[in-house]
């Protein structure tokens, strides 16, 4: 008998155990260390990047060997940083597409702040509040990116002109003030909704977290199991 | 054996002195620091010093960059000639300064005249490049004008260029380091003016205390007036607060008419929201939403998955197997819900 289609879960989204708890594998190991990449490559470049943007913050520097190669490590990083984001995105786009219950559950941030999440409508695999990361992220790694290759001296020096680079440095900056705090809004969230870290580091969740915070993810993938691994 | 101290030129003209002397431009004499905001208070004002370029008086001989290469031991690369005067055809990481040639027909006269301005660092009293760089001590200036860059602080990142209001600096592709003009600051340290001055042949280029300079100039303008230059006058561009090294133009209503240079240049607005508080402020609000994080993730309660969720999850996985046993058609919604009761199947 055929299963039902996948609609709200990825490829490799699996129940895999339901004794002693459920347990159920949100992230696959490629995915996993594709988000590792990408994290480690945004905090490199938060870093890096903080030591050019404020002087009060110049030391920072030191970490990577000293200014000079601060100023070269920067731009090379956030390449490796685009390329893994992109693997990110073509995995995750489709299932962060606005859904009609986004728009209810964006009108209840009070409730999901203050943990009444039985107020809240059923969820997919993402809710509002991951989409607007992953959206943000997504749009702001591309806006430094182009802003980035402008105002690379090494390698770009002339691509340019002078007043467009004016602009480009500026929106750079700004941009990456605003992914920082998306970052910021990224890890606290993970931190502070208990559960969620193990997403990306063992790969799976609990059965209640997945009904908590994602009851209709959950639901297809119980509709998807296979009978021989229900215990 | 003690050095007697250098002592501050006045003029690029005279011979230099012929016994050793210690420097006169030292450390105490910075008034600004890149990126640094406490800048320890000089215990000494030094004379303003200036290069005028009377560019009525240039006869586009290229001593000046003769001299420049020399003096500094650049080694600008031979390149080919395009079929213009310039050459280098820019300013480069090794060519500090660069006569630029234009070919203007006076609408007024009908004259065809040959502009020639020796281009290079400004040295302005408000330096672009000095806001704009992130490394603590890569550019600085000294209480007598001069703006120089210390290339053991640079990093090479070009946030220079975009400062600069008149496209002055150039990054080396070996050595990574932002270069330009020092106004000879090394001579001047020791009582000389700059190379480019002492070597002109027609005194196009002179040194000396600002004051002087602007003197002279007033002097020069005055008799390009009298021989028909109704609008000649001085470059000392105040958007930037002045500049140390100054033009005499003969079209000075006109800048733009000498290859380009800026008819009234300032820090770009942009440059100036870029480096200004809007700074300190993304600073603060990083660092606000950092903290504010932390504190919510000590004193507020966190999202926690309670026990009963747990055996919700665990009934409704088990009711979808049963229901994927006996046919799938069921099993996404209702089927689920059937089984819900915790207790019971706990």
């Amino acid at each position: 008998m055929a299963r039902p289609p996948r609609v709200y879960s990825a490829p490799g989204d699996v129940i895999e155990t339901s004794r002693p708890v459920v347990r159920v594998s949100r992230y696959r190991g490629y995915t996993r260390l594709n988000h590792w990449v990408t994290a480690i490559s945004m905090i490199v470049l938060l870093l890096s990047g903080f030591a050019f943007f404020h002087p009060s913050l110049f030391w920072l520097t030191g970490l990577f060997g000293g200014g000079q190669t601060t100023r070269w490590l920067h731009p090379v990083v956030g390449l490796v940083l685009v390329a893994s984001f992109f693997l990110l995105f073509l995995q995750m786009w489709k299932l962060n597409l606005p859904r009609r219950e986004d728009l209810d559950w964006s009108r209840r941030i009070g409730d999901v702040l203050a943990g009444h999440e039985e107020r809240l409508p059923e969820l997919g695999k993402y809710n509002a509040g991951q989409k607007m990361v992953f959206w943000s992220m997504s749009v702001l790694i591309v806006i430094m990116a182009v802003t980035g290759v402008m105002i690379w001296e090494q390698y770009f020096p002339g691509l340019v002109s002078i007043p467009v680079r004016r602009v480009a440095v500026a929106v750079h900056a700004l941009a990456a003030l605003l992914s920082i705090l998306v970052f910021i809004l990224h890890v606290y969230a993970a931190i502070w909704t208990r559960g969620t870290i193990g997403a990306m580091t063992r790969g799976t969740v609990t059965g209640g977290w997945s009904y908590r915070h994602h009851r209709k993810w959950l639901r297809e993938l119980a509709g998807r199991q296979d009978s021989g691994e229900a215990r | 054996m003690s050095q007697q101290t250098a002592p501050q030129p006045v003029t690029a003209a005279a011979n230099p002195p012929v016994q050793p002397l210690a420097s006169n431009l030292l450390a105490t004499d910075v008034v600004r620091i890149s990126a640094t905001r406490e800048v320890p208070a000089p215990t000494r004002q030094l004379t303003k010093v200036a290069k005028l370029i009377d560019a009525s008086k240039c006869i586009g001989c290229k001593a000046c960059q003769s001299a420049c290469i020399e003096w500094n031991d650049t080694h600008p690369e031979l390149e080919e000639n395009v079929g213009v005067y310039d050459n280098p055809h820019d300013l480069t990481p090794e060519m500090y300064t660069l006569m630029r040639f234009t070919e203007y027909e006076n609408p007024d006269t009908g004259d065809l005249e040959w502009l020639i301005r020796k281009d290079g660092c400004m040295h302005c009293e408000d330096p672009g490049c000095l806001k704009a760089c992130p490394a603590p001590g890569a550019i600085v200036q000294y209480s007598n004008g001069i703006v120089d860059f210390i290339s053991d602080n640079c990093i090479g990142c070009g946030y220079c260029v975009t400062g600069c209001p008149f496209n002055i600096p150039r990054i080396s592709k070996t050595a990574h380091v932002s270069t330009k003009c020092t106004l000879c600051s090394d001579r001047v340290a020791v009582g000389q003016g700059p190379a480019c001055a002492k070597a002109c042949p027609t005194q196009c280029i002179t040194f000396g205390p600002k004051e002087q300079m602007i003197e002279l100039a007033e002097e020069r303008i005055a008799d390009l007036k009298s021989r028909g230059y109704a609008r000649a006058g001085l470059y000392d561009p105040q958007g930037v607060g002045g500049t140390h090294v100054m033009y005499v133009l003969h079209h000075a209503d006109k800048p733009s008419l000498y290859a380009g240079l800026p008819d009234d240049p300032r820090i770009s607005p942009l440059v100036q929201g870029w480096k200004g508080p809007a700074k300190t402020a993304g600073v603060a609000v990083a660092g606000i939403a950092m903290l504010g994080a932390v504190l919510h993730g000590l004193f507020a309660r966190p999202n926690e998955v309670s026990d009963e969720e747990e055996h919700e999850a665990r009934a409704l996985v088990d009711a979808a197997a049963r229901g994927n046993d006996t046919g799938r058609a069921a099993a996404t919604g209702r089927g689920a819900d059937a089984g819900r009761d915790p207790g019971k199947e706990a």
